[in-house]
């Protein structure tokens, strides 16, 4: 690395050289042009008429003309898409000229943010979607994800667990992958981060807080990745933050809110557990025995409402000619299962210098993050279900610190032994575990864009970046605890963890922009390179409280390169016409030599329709753009912390797993599996889209099908016996596809002086299926995954044919009255035995068509926003329902345990398999209020703006599933940790 | 000119970075537990370390204790162990073991209804074949480097690679016992992209039985070698073991070498019976010298798994049992494993342990009847694993046990003689036939009182005392499948067939199938018939 930092101060001291360049003594004009909406423009051309000075605005729209003559000019200001307007003025010393363009057609002209570059949303050629900071969801303060849940078409944002600050899945179109990740690349501020779970901090975009992003931005077609090559199959989402103003700004949010559980698992009663034992375990007194006479609602008691705040500071202006923004956040939230708490500091830095009469422009960013969690014991959700409610909180044992054990005596001897597998006592999990993490993380960047003094059109961009973070954290439990029995029984538990990360990025490009008059077109090209280092170390301990026993370490270094090569080249012909062609090569020293690199290429062609003649007048249609695209991205992302899956290899056992041969005993020495083979996993898009905008774009949207073809998907399957040192494998086989149709839609449909409102709606369909998963394309190949609890069988497979992750189950046979008939399940092969070929492939667990809606109604100072989310076709496996039945109640290791009413329904009291059943592949479809949220902006007091608002989040669920939440992220549903229902009250000043 | 110049600077800087960088992407790894193969032998240490990995396999499950760093990817990592695997397929399939955890694999072991995506039979294929991947490995490793080394040096990694293909021989047979026509591979096949041919059972019979024979003259005299590696003697039980059962695997009968072998064993003189029957099977069983001839070693503290003698205590442990007092395992049973009744019912006319010392149970608090087989407290418990010592202390660790497996012992040879003698093998003496049976007997009744006379020496009783002898020690189902009573209606269990009452099972069951994962894979496999 030691290279990469010369490299970083031998360019700074190289640009403060430049900046001492000596200019000429004449006049000078400064200013600031924006478009039709006040927005500023980036990259306009602005010229002293007659005269060869000219430069362009920068980032911000801000541009300076130097050495211009005294005396009477017209400066011309000019950008592709505007018409082009003149400014006469005259220039004695510093002169000021601001510029507003208006635009030459009626189009979309909002910025939008790609890879390695900025794009007028109208020239974009690739399918991309952008939500800006004004439309996130209001009073989303905890993360990112929230503020954009239900706002983008092919976007499908889950949420984990409802614990604050955790994290979300992400899915842009259905997964593209099998085992490697599929999760989208997220880039902060043209930085790529690595996607894999910081230990103990649950999501790796909580390192910025949403209040200091301006936009976010999605790629989704392989023209908008495919220059992010092979870190882009699963799409790519682009995090910019805001920048600094012209003036001085200063704003300070606040926001409070209280979270409550909206809804508890419907379990048993004291008094009806009682009855339902004394009725299944009727005479036998073994069983019955075990029962107590309290009423405990176990729920309740684990449960709580919980306060949380969220403050925002920041700072924005200019200070001399140097844009600056600073932002302070801090974020406390407790969660509703006691003892759960989530801290948040950040600190947000933004400079945007720009020198050598705007020809360099710096931006420099700097984000700390400073977590602190309290993560709780949350196995207390489950026990909390399952735990007797006959059985008071303490029973005033002394061996237990108070709280009811179980105990291998049954009732009789409450300072007995403890029953290790029976539940633990969720009270006393929430009281005696002490489970904390800190996370302390920066990511930092300085990007230096150059533009030749000699050749204005030729840009040179260089960016320089870091994201190093460090975690350390302990899960400890207090002796004398039932649950604790590793190494040592009721021995308690001290484990300590940390691990350092440390990510530094290259990236350097070349930007070519001419306009060509004489054949009315203009070509914009990039060429680049990057080079980006992972590294991760990491150490662990785990002991007994008296460190009796320590367990062996758990140590690791792991690190990866990538190396890549790329260009774009955009090409536009008569403002109508555009082709784009990106090209990525890219290695990995993941893949052995020969394997490692991987070209992907991508075309695009947009025809902006409106701009022909026959649509140039018409009032009705004020936008129509057909956008075709076709690339090839890829994976390398393996998901499982194997960085060498090529290489043949030693792994060394630790102090566990030794072997005695004589006296000694010898730490063994095993080859792994290994495929030397091994290479990129590559997924071709062909994308058809449409832009469109009504009556003078009150009514605007897109629409866009996609069909997206994955090869050589990179899967961890069974090796043919006695070929490998392993079972199974990391190799390249399968194929998948996925196509989907996305449609949004934006209307204003009140537009007053008073009054507006405006909707916006998107649907999004998506058909997911394998259609290969083994070398010889044998199609009975079946790999099972998605292991549930209380056995240890699978319940999910990947299978040809069917969509991923689908469920793989017996059929349930019902009696006349649709009561499941206990252990009778559908012979599907007809061979007179229920085994495990009669299992079949039964629903999925995602959606087919999500849609979202979004409303915003503002009358006077007062504003009114919702935003909802529908989910159709997803099924999740009712985990809690098929761990309930009467079979569940009693033990035979010597302890009862509380059901779901589910129980209740199926009445299953011996039988085997019925957890395998179908009938627990339960319809999850779900309709979601997300978001309420009422404001009022207090008139204008001086310079004061002052908005307070009250929202809800989490509103409602309409759904018919059975279990306590639908939306369920993989569809296991088994005793998450539940959303909360937050109410909270905002206060906004900026002045 | 100097804005020309910084500006060839930055070409300059990007195409050094651009070209130097390239060798970062043949990053070695840097974590000290991993090394590549290309450098691992550089150390000759590394060769008894990959020994002592070729044992473990026969109990352990990965590289990281109990769990975290597997060689074979299950839910469960305990289930991928070697014991397990193999303890399940000989148990609980039989009359010896029935399991309440309602387990769909478990339950279709035992019930006889089980198809190739039975999820242990796959993994039990699995562990057989890493583990012969492994030690086709070290016999090339030490082929490929023992040129390099010195007299003393290679004197002992020759041996080590004798022990290889022993123990992968061991291996062949379980899979040749267990599954008959499969994969077969050696140190000619190095890892990677290719499907191997399969090999006949009766093929597979001759190619173990030449290694063994083979082996049997290079491994160390009987009780020469270190504890826990194989010698001659457990070469030759092994060998009277498979010419016991040649009948089946082969279709020709080969009582008189099984005997041949037997007397191998005997003659050496080294091994006796041990005194007590039930210290076989504790936590200090590693002392026993006299009959173990070779162990699987356990170590609570560094050998940690949940797949080999540790299940087979912790499942049997529950009901009224004293997990902690009684069997060591302060952490506490996992109440699945017990014995039918009809196997209790045969076995034992009195179980109490009163007379024969081998009736180790815990009936306080169960019920003798089976009505329902997720039912604990319904059958007898066997009590005969424990973590305790032969004087009563707690093994070291309240979960992991000290206690060893023995893999061979005397017992067995006696037993494998008398009935290749009954069966009328060439060189079969009857009269030492009732000697050892009696040997036996003697030692289970403490006494006389059970002894037989040759009239009672007959095949059912040698099935009985088989039984009586090894129950829980994984012999059941080899035995009733060389007596003609695994399938069939002749011996009937308590839900075998998947009823209660039991029911005759059809005989293709006698052999497992190829499991349908490797079917898929592998072109050149042709399926066990009635799969």
């Amino acid at each position: 690395m030691e290279k990469i930092y010369s490299l970083k101060y031998g360019l700074l001291l190289l640009f403060v050289c430049l900046s001492n360049w000596v200019f000429a003594q004449s006049g000078t004009i400064t200013g600031k042009v924006v478009d039709e909406n006040n927005l500023p423009l980036p990259a306009a051309t602005v010229v002293v008429k007659g005269k060869s000075i000219s430069t362009s605005t920068d980032a911000n729209g801000f541009y300076k003309l130097s050495n211009v003559p005294a005396g009477a000019q017209t400066v011309v200001i000019s950008f592709i898409g505007y018409k082009n307007q003149e400014n006469p003025v005259n220039v004695s010393g510093a002169v000021s000229l601001n510029g507003q363009l208006e635009p030459s057609t009626l189009a979309l002209n909002e910025v939008a943010v790609i890879g390695y570059g900025t794009v007028r949303k109208s020239d974009a050629t690739g399918a991309i979607s952008v939500v800006t900071a004004k439309d996130f969801n209001r009073g989303a303060v905890n993360t990112i994800q929230d503020a954009i849940v239900g706002k983008l078409p092919g976007v499908v944002i889950t949420s984990t667990s409802g614990a604050p600050g955790n994290t979300s899945t992400i899915r842009i179109r259905g997964g593209a992958s099998l085992n490697a990740s599929n999760d989208p690349l997220i880039v902060i501020d043209n930085v790529p981060i690595d996607n894999t779970a910081l230990g103990g901090s649950a999501n790796i975009l909580n390192t910025i807080n949403p209040n200091d992003v301006e936009n976010i931005t999605v790629l989704k077609d392989a023209s908008a990745t495919a220059i992010y090559g092979a870190r882009a199959s699963n799409g790519v989402l682009l995090i910019t933050t805001k920048r600094g103003s012209k003036e001085l700004k200063l704003n300070y949010n606040v926001t409070t809110s209280l979270s409550v559980l909206p809804k508890q698992v419907d379990v048993y009663t004291g008094d009806e557990f009682r009855d339902v034992v004394n009725k299944v375990y009727a005479g036998n007194t073994a069983v019955t025995n075990l029962l107590g006479t309290a009423s405990t609602d176990w729920q309740k008691e684990i449960y709580q409402k919980a306060f949380g705040q969220d403050h925002n500071l920041s700072v924005s202006g200019t200070a001399k000619n140097l844009p600056y923004r600073v932002a302070l956040g801090y974020n406390n939230s407790d969660g509703i299962l006691k003892t759960y708490n989530f801290q948040r500091t950040t600190l947000a830095i933004g400079l945007d210098p720009s020198l050598l009469n705007n020809h360099l422009n710096i931006h420099v960013n700097v984000k700390g993050l400073y977590n602190l969690n309290n993560f709780a014991e949350q196995s207390a959700v489950g026990n909390a279900i399952n735990y007797d409610p006959t059985k008071p909180v303490y029973n005033g044992n002394t061996r237990w610190r108070g709280y009811t054990t179980w105990t291998d005596k049954g009732n009789t001897n409450i300072n007995g032994d403890p029953v290790t597998l029976a539940p633990a006592n969720p009270v006393a999990q929430l009281d005696l575990t002490d489970n904390k993490s800190t996370v302390r993380r920066s990511i930092g960047n300085a990007q230096f864009d150059y533009k030749m003094h000699f050749l204005p059109e030729l840009r040179a961009n260089l960016n320089l970046a870091y994201d190093y973070a460090k975690v350390f954290g302990h899960n400890n439990a207090r002796d004398s605890t039932q649950w604790v029995y590793i190494p040592v029984v009721a021995g308690g538990r001290l484990s300590n963890y940390e691990e350092s990360r440390k990510n530094q990025l290259v990236d350097f490009y070349f930007n070519y922009v001419k306009d060509l008059k004489a054949v009315d077109s203009r070509l914009d090209a990039t060429a680049g390179y990057s080079w980006s280092h992972f590294y991760r170390e990491g150490h662990g301990t785990s002991s007994d409280i008296k460190m009796t026993a320590p367990q062996p370490p758990n140590d690791y270094i792991t690190e990866y390169y990538l190396i890549s090569f790329f260009g774009r080249l955009n090409y536009t012909f008569k403002d109508k016409y555009q082709l784009t062609f990106t090209v990525r090569d890219d290695a990995t020293s993941r893949f052995a030599k020969d394997k490692r690199w991987g070209l992907f290429p991508a075309g695009a062609f947009t025809w902006r329709i409106k701009d022909e003649d026959f649509l140039k007048n018409s009032n009705t249609v004020s936008d129509l753009k057909l956008r075709v695209s076709y690339g090839v991205t890829g994976q390398q992302d393996l998901n499982n912390g194997n960085n060498y899956p090529y290489l043949a290899k030693f792994t060394v056992s630790d102090q566990t797993s030794r072997y005695q041969l004589g006296d000694t005993f010898y730490n063994t020495l095993r080859p792994d599996g290994y495929d030397a083979n091994i290479k990129w996993e590559t997924t071709t898009t062909t994308n058809i889209g449409l832009d469109y905008g009504f009556l003078n774009n009150r009514l605007t949207g897109t629409i866009d099908y996609y069909f997206r073809k994955t090869k050589d998907l990179l899967s961890i399957v069974n090796a043919a016996a006695g070929t490998n040192f392993a079972a199974t494998v990391l190799t390249n086989v399968g194929n998948m596809e996925n196509r989907g149709l996305e449609l949004g839609l934006n209307a204003v449909v009140i537009s007053k002086k008073d009054f507006s409102w405006n909707l916006s709606y998107n649907i999004s369909y998506n058909k997911n299926k394998i259609t290969r998963l083994s070398l010889n394309a044998n199609d009975n190949t079946i790999i099972q995954v998605g292991g549930i609890s209380g056995t240890f069988n699978t319940i999910q497979a990947q299978k040809v044919g069917s969509p991923l992750n689908s469920f793989y189950v017996y059929q349930q046979i019902y009696d006349s009255n649709g009561k499941p008939i206990e252990d009778a399940y559908v012979d599907r092969n007809n061979d007179n035995v229920i085994n495990s070929s009669d299992l079949y492939i039964y629903k999925k667990p995602d959606p087919t068509v999500q849609m979202g809606i979004n409303s915003r109604l503002a009358y006077k100072d007062w504003d009114f926003a919702f935003s909802g989310r529908l989910s159709l076709g997803n099924y999740n496996y009712n985990n809690v329902a098929s761990g309930s039945t009467y079979r569940g109640l009693y033990s035979s290791l010597g302890y009862i345990a509380n059901q779901t009413k589910a129980a209740e329904e199926t009445q299953f009291t011996t039988a085997l398999k019925t957890n395998m059943s179908d009938f627990y592949i339960q319809k999850a479809s779900y309709f979601r209020m997300d978001n309420v949220n009422l404001g009022y902006n207090v008139p204008k007091f001086n310079k004061l703006k002052l908005r307070v608002s009250a929202g809800v989040q989490n509103v409602f669920v309409i759904t018919k599933y059975k279990g306590l939440d639908p939306e369920i992220s993989g569809g296991l549903d088994n005793n998450f940790f539940p959303r909360a229902r937050i109410y909270q009250l905002g206060l906004n000043c900026t002045f | 000119m100097k804005l020309n110049r910084s500006l060839i600077a930055v070409i300059l800087i990007s195409g050094v970075l651009g070209t130097s960088c390239l060798k970062d992407l043949d990053v070695k790894p840097k974590d000290p537990k991993i090394t590549t193969s290309a450098t691992v032998f550089d150390k000759p240490e590394a060769y008894k370390q990959f020994l002592a990995k070729l044992y473990s396999t026969l109990s352990l499950t990965g590289q990281k204790g109990e769990a975290g760093a597997p060689e074979i990817s299950a839910p469960d990592e305990g289930t991928t162990a070697f014991i397990r695997g193999w303890w399940n397929a000989q148990e609980v399939t039989t009359d010896e073991c029935i399991n309440a955890w309602g387990d769909g694999g478990l339950v279709e072991y035992h019930g006889h209804i089980w198809s190739d995506n039975n999820d242990y039979i796959k993994l039990m294929y699995q562990r057989l074949f890493i583990n012969i991947s492994y030690c086709n490995e070290m016999i090339r490793a030490v082929n490929d480097n023992v040129g390099g080394l010195s007299g003393a040096q290679k004197t002992e990694i020759d041996a080590y690679q004798a022990e290889a293909r022993f123990l992968r021989a061991y291996y062949y047979f379980c899979a040749m016992d267990l599954y008959g026509n499969v994969p077969f591979v050696t140190e000619a096949d190095k890892p990677g992209a290719f499907l191997p041919k399969q090999i006949k059972r009766a093929d597979l019979f001759k190619y173990v039985e030449s290694e063994l024979k083979a082996v049997a003259d290079l491994l160390p005299q009987p009780g020469a070698n270190e504890y826990a590696r194989a010698d001659r003697a457990a070469a030759w039980t092994l060998l009277s073991r498979i010419y016991l059962n040649a009948q089946v695997y082969t279709g020709t009968a080969m009582y008189g070498d099984c005997i041949k072998y037997a007397n191998e064993v005997i003659g050496a003189g080294k091994y006796s019976l041990h005194g007590k029957y039930p210290e076989l099977f504790l936590a200090d069983n590693d002392k026993i010298k006299d009959e173990i001839i070779m162990p699987i070693a356990s170590s609570g503290a560094s050998s940690r798994s949940y797949g080999d003698v540790t299940f087979i205590i912790h499942a049997g442990v529950g009901g009224s049992e004293d997990a902690a007092n009684t069997f060591g395992i302060a952490s506490g049973g996992w109440g699945g494993n017990r014995l039918t009744t009809a196997f209790v019912n045969t076995q034992f006319a009195d179980p109490s342990g009163n007379t024969d010392k081998r009736a180790i149970f815990h009936t306080a608090g169960q019920t003798l009847t089976i009505t329902h087989p997720t039912v604990f407290t319904e059958g007898y418990l066997s009590a005969k694993w424990k973590n305790i010592t032969s004087t009563g202390a707690q093994g070291g660790n309240s979960t992991f046990v000290e206690t060893d497996f023995p893999l061979f012992r005397l017992a067995e040879v006696y037993l494998n003689y008398a009935e290749a003698t009954v069966r009328g093998g060439a060189g079969g003496d009857a009269g030492k036939a009732l000697q050892y049976v009696n040997a036996l007997r003697t030692r289970a009744y403490e006494g006389a009182s059970g002894n037989i006379n040759s009239g009672q020496l007959n095949l059912d009783f040698l099935l009985q005392e088989r039984g009586r002898e090894f129950y829980w020690e994984f012999q059941r189902r080899t035995d009733l499948i060389r007596f003609g009573k695994f399938t069939g209606g002749s011996l009937l269990w308590d839900f075998k067939g998947n009823v209660m009452a039991g029911v005759s099972t059809d005989a293709h069951f006698n052999i497992f199938p190829i499991p349908a994962s490797d079917m898929l894979l592998n072109n050149n496999l042709t399926q066990n018939p009635g799969y």
